[in-house]
């Protein structure tokens, strides 16, 4: 199988999300070849070796983010590569761009997969419902498939090859005049996205006050916690609604969930059944979130989570 | 102007999903359609776009069985769509066939300005549809949209992604947007507005009239899962300090996640 992986980075590091695309691609009868776009995206090409990966395609041009160039790019990279398999992870850029690369190249396309072998036949899950249940994608035909992964479910392997990648640089498409980027400004969070993190804290009405949002910061930080919340607490404008956990929020799936001061309503439970191990703190006994919990504290939030934050920190 | 705004139907959030007894699908019955929540926001951005500008004609396109989609159109109806278009089928297309039956069906309409739709439905999470059609209709995109101004042959569209970043495109019209919560609020359907709704034409096409062949569904959803039952929730006793001490051994020792 000739595979193509959409590599996402950092400080010319690349992200955990694109190593899990990199480690559900990896197997000995795959040929890997990557792409990136953005300046640096040049410079990866020594990380890339240990992947096993021949080529990477590379462009400098483009820095600021853009679907249209960003789009074209991969385009004329599928042009020159035939891939029979593109994986990129299924965030807010994966999501953006690769519907279209679907319908340029009237490819299979699928987001938000959580399983994926690749080894003899390909086999791909996902949640539907917002988690309510799953299941297996089966693809009809044998035209070209688009494979979005869901971050932090598929295992990250060693890469131990010692390949030397060659780079390729593409030369970005002219715009088509048909849209521009006004501005990008970086949000102040350096916290990983929920979507992302390994640990979530998320508070709900019990907290009473917006104020009181300070608490989970605090418990978030010994952690390195994200914080998230319940669509009561979106609603009254304590946090935004990038925070909202649910089915109409972000459906996750970290390996510890705290939810505190959350009732469990089925939209809440849907958006974060999948989580590893879940931690309610509640003054009720009855509350729902006791259900779908792995570890339940019953009493008052205010007097427990300022110990736990303690305890925590004294780690 | 015309502007297209693409609905679906989805299960309502208080449902509770029951498979098939093949489980390959979701068993229907006894579940209440809902428009997507996501849609609505798009329905209100292009109400009022039509009440700020002069000659707007909005309609409310979408791909299903009509039997089960009718109410949905009605609602957006009911809010202040004009009319409907629907593409009635049974058959349950993937998103690229979805979004062939809806370019051919709005390019057999002629012109447009705007093409409006949900984020992502919340049934299949999928959001894949708004931004395939785009690529067929040749026009450009923003998605997940939270705040949109418009000026002439213009739109200026703001979005937050991960990690709180924020980002503005200018598109040249006809655009399309896939609208967020925080674009607006959507209004609740009127007595006189439900009423009126009746009398607003609904027109109909099928798969063959726009010449889109079931055979080009490339994906399909097989052997359904419920999630696996949970074990019991450990219910930690004692004074906070007491709980506390026992969870963090617990999340040591036995979940080992710290
Ligand atoms: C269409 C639709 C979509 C929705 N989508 C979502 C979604 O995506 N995500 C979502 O979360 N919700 C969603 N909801 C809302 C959902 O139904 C609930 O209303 C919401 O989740 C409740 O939030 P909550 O648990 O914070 O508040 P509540 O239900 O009010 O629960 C507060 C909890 O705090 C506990 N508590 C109070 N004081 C204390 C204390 N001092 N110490 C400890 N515990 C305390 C209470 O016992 C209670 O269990 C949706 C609803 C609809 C209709």
């Amino acid at each position: 199988m000739n595979a193509l992986v959409f590599i996402e980075y950092k400080d010319n590091k690349i992200k955990k999300s694109s190593l899990e695309c990199l480690s559900a691609v990896k197997g000995d009868s795959h040929t890997i070849q990557t792409c990136a776009i953005g300046a640096g995206s040049d410079q990866l090409t020594a990380a890339l070796g240990a992947w096993g990966v021949t080529k990477h395609y590379s462009c400098t041009d483009v820095d600021t983010y853009n679907p249209e160039l960003y789009k074209n790019f991969v385009a004329k990279v599928i042009e020159q590569t035939k891939p029979d398999v593109i994986v990129a992870t299924s965030n807010n850029v994966g999501r953006d761009i690769f519907p279209r690369v679907a319908a340029q190249f009237s490819m299979a396309y699928m987001s938000d997969i959580t399983e994926v072998e690749m080894d003899s036949d390909l086999e791909v899950k996902r949640p539907l419902y917002a988690g309510k249940c799953t299941a297996q994608v089966t693809f009809t035909d044998d035209s070209g498939k688009i494979l979005l992964l869901r971050p932090n479910q598929i295992s990250v392997v060693e890469a131990s090859e010692s390949v030397t990648t060659e780079n390729i640089a593409i030369a970005a498409g002219a715009p088509s005049g048909q849209s521009e980027t006004l501005s990008v400004e970086k949000g102040e969070s350096e916290k990983l996205d929920l979507t992302e993190a390994e640990t979530i804290v998320s508070g709900g009405r019990g907290l009473k006050e917006a104020e009181n949002f300070k608490l989970l910061h605090d418990l978030a930080a010994p952690l390195n916690a994200t914080v998230g919340a319940s669509r009561a607490v979106v609603d009254l404008g304590w946090v935004p609604h990038s925070l909202q956990v649910g089915q109409t929020g972000k459906t996750v799936a970290p390996s510890l969930y705290f939810a505190i001061g959350i009732s469990g309503a089925i939209q809440h439970l849907a958006g974060m059944s999948g989580s590893k191990n879940v931690v309610a703190i509640n003054k009720d006994e009855k509350a729902p979130i006791f259900q779908k919990s792995t570890y339940g504290l019953v009493g008052d939030l205010f007097e427990i989570v300022p110990v736990l934050t303690e305890k925590l920190k004294s780690l | 102007m015309r502007i297209f705004v693409c609905i679906k139907q989805v299960p309502d959030t208080e449902t509770r999903i029951k498979l098939t007894s093949d489980s390959q699908g979701i068993d229907p019955t006894g579940v209440k359609w809902v428009i997507n929540p996501y849609d609505e926001f798009a329905i209100e951005e292009a109400i009022r776009f039509k009440e700020a500008n002069d000659d707007v004609q909005v309609t409310a396109i979408t791909v299903g069985p009509k039997a089960r989609v009718n109410n949905a159109l009605l609602t957006a109806m009911a809010m202040g769509v004009d009319d409907s278009l629907l593409v009635n089928t049974d058959a349950a297309l993937d998103a690229l066939t979805t979004a062939q039956a809806l370019a051919n069906a709005i390019k057999a309409e002629g012109e447009f300005g705007l093409v409006l739709a949900g984020k992502l439905a919340i049934d299949g999470n999928v959001s894949a549809v708004p931004l395939m059609l785009a690529e067929l209709l040749g026009i450009p995109h923003a998605s997940v949209v939270n705040s949109t101004e418009y000026s002439d042959g213009f739109v200026t569209a703001g979005r937050e992604i991960e990690g709180g970043t924020t980002e503005k495109f200018k598109l040249r019209l006809p655009a399309m947007i896939t609208a967020n919560k925080g674009l607006n609020k959507p209004r609740f359907a009127s007595l006189p507005g439900i009423m009126k709704a009746k009398k607003k034409p609904i027109k109909e096409v099928s798969l063959d009239d726009l010449g889109i062949k079931t055979e080009s569904i490339k994906v399909k959803f097989t052997n359904f899962e419920l999630p696996a039952e949970k074990p019991a929730c450990k219910m930690l006793g004692g004074s906070p300090e007491d709980q506390v001490n026992e969870l963090v051994k617990l999340l040591q020792e036995e979940a080992k996640v710290l």
